[in-house]
């Protein structure tokens, strides 16, 4: 039907107080589909949008038992049944020498597991976005904070939505072409 | 009580952030240094020098290549030499960028996040510089990849009983580590970076590194919990790696090295020297770029205080160390301190005393801990005695064991030197190349120190 499909509608903000309260006012009119975007973290916004599950922590902690378990498995594995050498007497499941390679292998799973976990539930690297099409976004970066309504929101329709941001006084309003 | 109070408000600690400042004025002043500003003639000069130096230990290493290890001093007994002396030297300065980057975030320090950046870039720069040793010390560098355990047709596994292994496994972790919190910690930077560049070639490389960052509260929300979960991870792992490194002595038997106070004392010296070496750093690239604004006398006195407690833990390990070979009642040990005091390399041991527990306690002095260059004088001061340090508990130890038949001395040739000179010509060539093209201080860090940062109900 439409010329150019429409990604959702966008509002631009001056402060990060200006933008959670807009954030929440959103969220309480019955829009779902919504996201704020700031130039530093700010605690208040996720909870404004009503986003709560967070799973880098489990995928964290499953990355960090799996290094921690092969990590002396694999030393169990090569020392005492692949090729037992007697090295000094010792036993060939000499475990204390084998905690701190286990140790070791625990945290580099631990943190791999936690930047390529983050970066693959964000949907990260995503070099084109529809929102980088509004040119103002780039002060996103910098110094300003936005607010935007999907289209995909059932509560979405163009003219509406346009004076439902209006009353929020953003210091702009623009359509995001997708 | 009272008096305490009265004390604080009348002086107050000097601000972590100038006053004054915005969100735009922050990124405009960090962002211009790489985009906007001319490089300066300096900037030429002092790469191109580094750069030289470079090429001298690209020289240094390719004649060992072709020669061997034979062009060092390094003889039986003294097997260890510079290449070890060094590779302890630069692995401990590393560890002050995971303190600065993880301890001190998990502790609420918000004063690290102006130097947290380039204290992280110090980190991979000194355990990169560090890694060339252990590599090249085993005389043939191109299997060096038989030190992992991998599938091969001797059908041979490493042997992890060995200290030298958890090294490899410590070091390797340790950078693996380092570079993924200095890289998520650059990617909201990269994305300002790339959406304020004029240059479409910066805009294209930028947004790559960038990875599409466009500041999502989601993104953000996730963003964090990984963050503090890689300082939580990096935290015990930045305490272990020194730990791991000591055990290279420690589990031997040699006098001076068979001893339980090692791990504490060459994590407290690692610290100690890594401070010395931010300080060595913030101190000039604050004055040449006037960012005094951002790192402030506070980082320099609070730098300052902490290298004066990591010098009494390392003096507390020297204590230890002394009285135990007096305690032991082992003649080994006991001849191992009289050898540090009276033998042939005695002039390093007291050198040693002198710069890494007299001299530093100038820092006692407010004056001194407020004074950048008196700062800086010191630190270099705590550099050299760090080094020398490693080059006691190496050589000193290895020099003079059980069998007076088997002592001998150690001499370190030109290769050494330029070894060693060249690993520091390659850190500072790199640390040259990283305040050009990248934020040397974390931008969205430091916009969340701002007043208007905070969001008022």
């Amino acid at each position: 039907m439409k010329t150019t499909p429409i990604y959702g509608m966008m509002a631009e903000f001056d402060s990060a107080t200006a933008l959670v309260e807009a954030a929440r006012k959103t969220h309480q009119a019955g829009y779902q589909k919504i996201d704020a975007y700031s130039p530093f973290p700010v605690e208040e916004l996720a909870e404004a949008i009503d986003f709560h599950t967070n799973r880098v922590a489990l995928v964290t902690l499953i990355g960090a038992a799996i290094g921690g378990l092969s990590g002396y498995l694999m030393q169990y594995w090569m020392a005492a049944v692949s090729y037992p050498t007697n090295i000094g007497g010792r036993p060939y499941h000499s475990w204390p020498s084998f905690i701190v390679i286990t140790f070791e292998l625990t945290i580099l799973f631990g943190g791999i597991s936690a930047v390529l976990g983050m970066l693959a539930l964000n949907g990260l690297p995503m070099p084109y976005h529809p929102v980088f099409n509004v040119p103002r976004f780039a002060m996103a970066s910098k110094d300003r904070f936005f607010l935007i309504i999907f289209s995909t929101d059932p509560k979405y329709d163009p003219s509406g939505t346009r004076q439902f941001l209006q009353a929020l006084e953003p210091r702009s309003i623009s359509e995001v072409p997708s | 009580m009272a008096d305490h109070t009265e004390e604080i408000a009348t002086n107050p600690p000097a601000p972590v952030i100038e006053p004054g400042h915005t969100f735009g004025t922050v990124t405009d002043k960090i962002s211009s240094i790489v985009l906007t500003r001319p490089t300066s003639t300096g900037w030429f000069v002092g790469f191109g020098v580094a750069f030289l130096v470079t090429m001298m230990l690209l020289f240094a290493l390719g004649y060992l290549f072709v020669k061997g290890t034979g062009i060092w001093g390094i003889n039986i007994p003294i097997g260890w030499g510079f290449a070890i002396v060094n590779f302890v030297w630069w692995i401990g300065i590393g560890h002050a960028g995971t303190l600065i980057s993880a301890i001190l975030l998990l502790l609420r320090q918000s004063w690290r996040n102006s130097i947290n950046r380039f204290a992280e870039a110090m980190t991979l720069f000194a355990v990169a510089c560090a890694g060339i040793f252990p590599l090249v010390h085993t005389g043939r560098p191109w299997l060096a990849y038989w030190l992992f355990p991998y599938p091969n047709t001797m059908q041979y596994w490493p042997q992890f009983r060995s200290p030298l292994l958890w090294d490899v496994f410590a070091v390797s972790t340790y950078f693996t580590i380092s570079l993924l919190f200095w890289f998520i910690g650059l990617v909201p930077d990269l994305a300002t970076l790339r959406d304020r560049s004029e240059n479409r070639w910066a805009k294209i490389i930028y947004g790559m590194l960038a990875l599409g960052w466009r500041g999502s509260a989601r993104h953000w929300h996730r963003y964090e919990s990984a963050y503090l979960l890689l300082a939580g991870l990096a935290t015990p792992l930045v305490l272990s790696v020194h730990t791991v490194v000591s055990f290279d002595f420690a589990i031997a038997i040699v006098p001076g090295w068979h001893t339980t106070i090692f791990p504490p004392y060459f994590v407290a010296g690692a610290i100690y020297s890594g401070f010395a070496m931010v300080l060595m750093l913030a101190i000039p690239i604050r004055k040449l770029y006037g960012l005094e604004g951002f790192i402030t006398d506070r980082h320099l006195q609070n730098s300052a205080k902490v290298m004066l407690a990591t010098g009494w833990i390392v003096a507390y390990g020297y204590g230890l160390e002394a009285f135990m070979g007096w305690y032991s009642g082992n003649r080994y040990e006991h001849f191992t301190l009289w050898n540090r005091l009276h033998g042939p390399y005695a002039f390093f041991y007291w050198m040693l005393l002198i710069c890494n527990i007299f001299i530093p306690q100038l820092l006692w002095i407010r004056k001194l801990r407020t004074s950048p260059l008196g700062l800086f004088l010191i630190s270099t001061v705590i550099l050299v005695g760090m080094w020398l340090e490693r080059f006691v508990i190496v050589v000193m130890s290895l020099h003079r064991d059980f069998l007076p038949s088997s002592w001998g001395m150690y001499y370190p040739t030109r290769w050494d030197w330029m070894t060693y000179v060249g690993t520091i010509g390659m850190f500072l060539a790199a640390m040259f190349l990283f305040v050009r093209i990248l934020p040397m201080i974390s931008i969205f860090e430091m916009r969340t120190l701002l007043p208007e940062a905070e969001v008022k109900e």
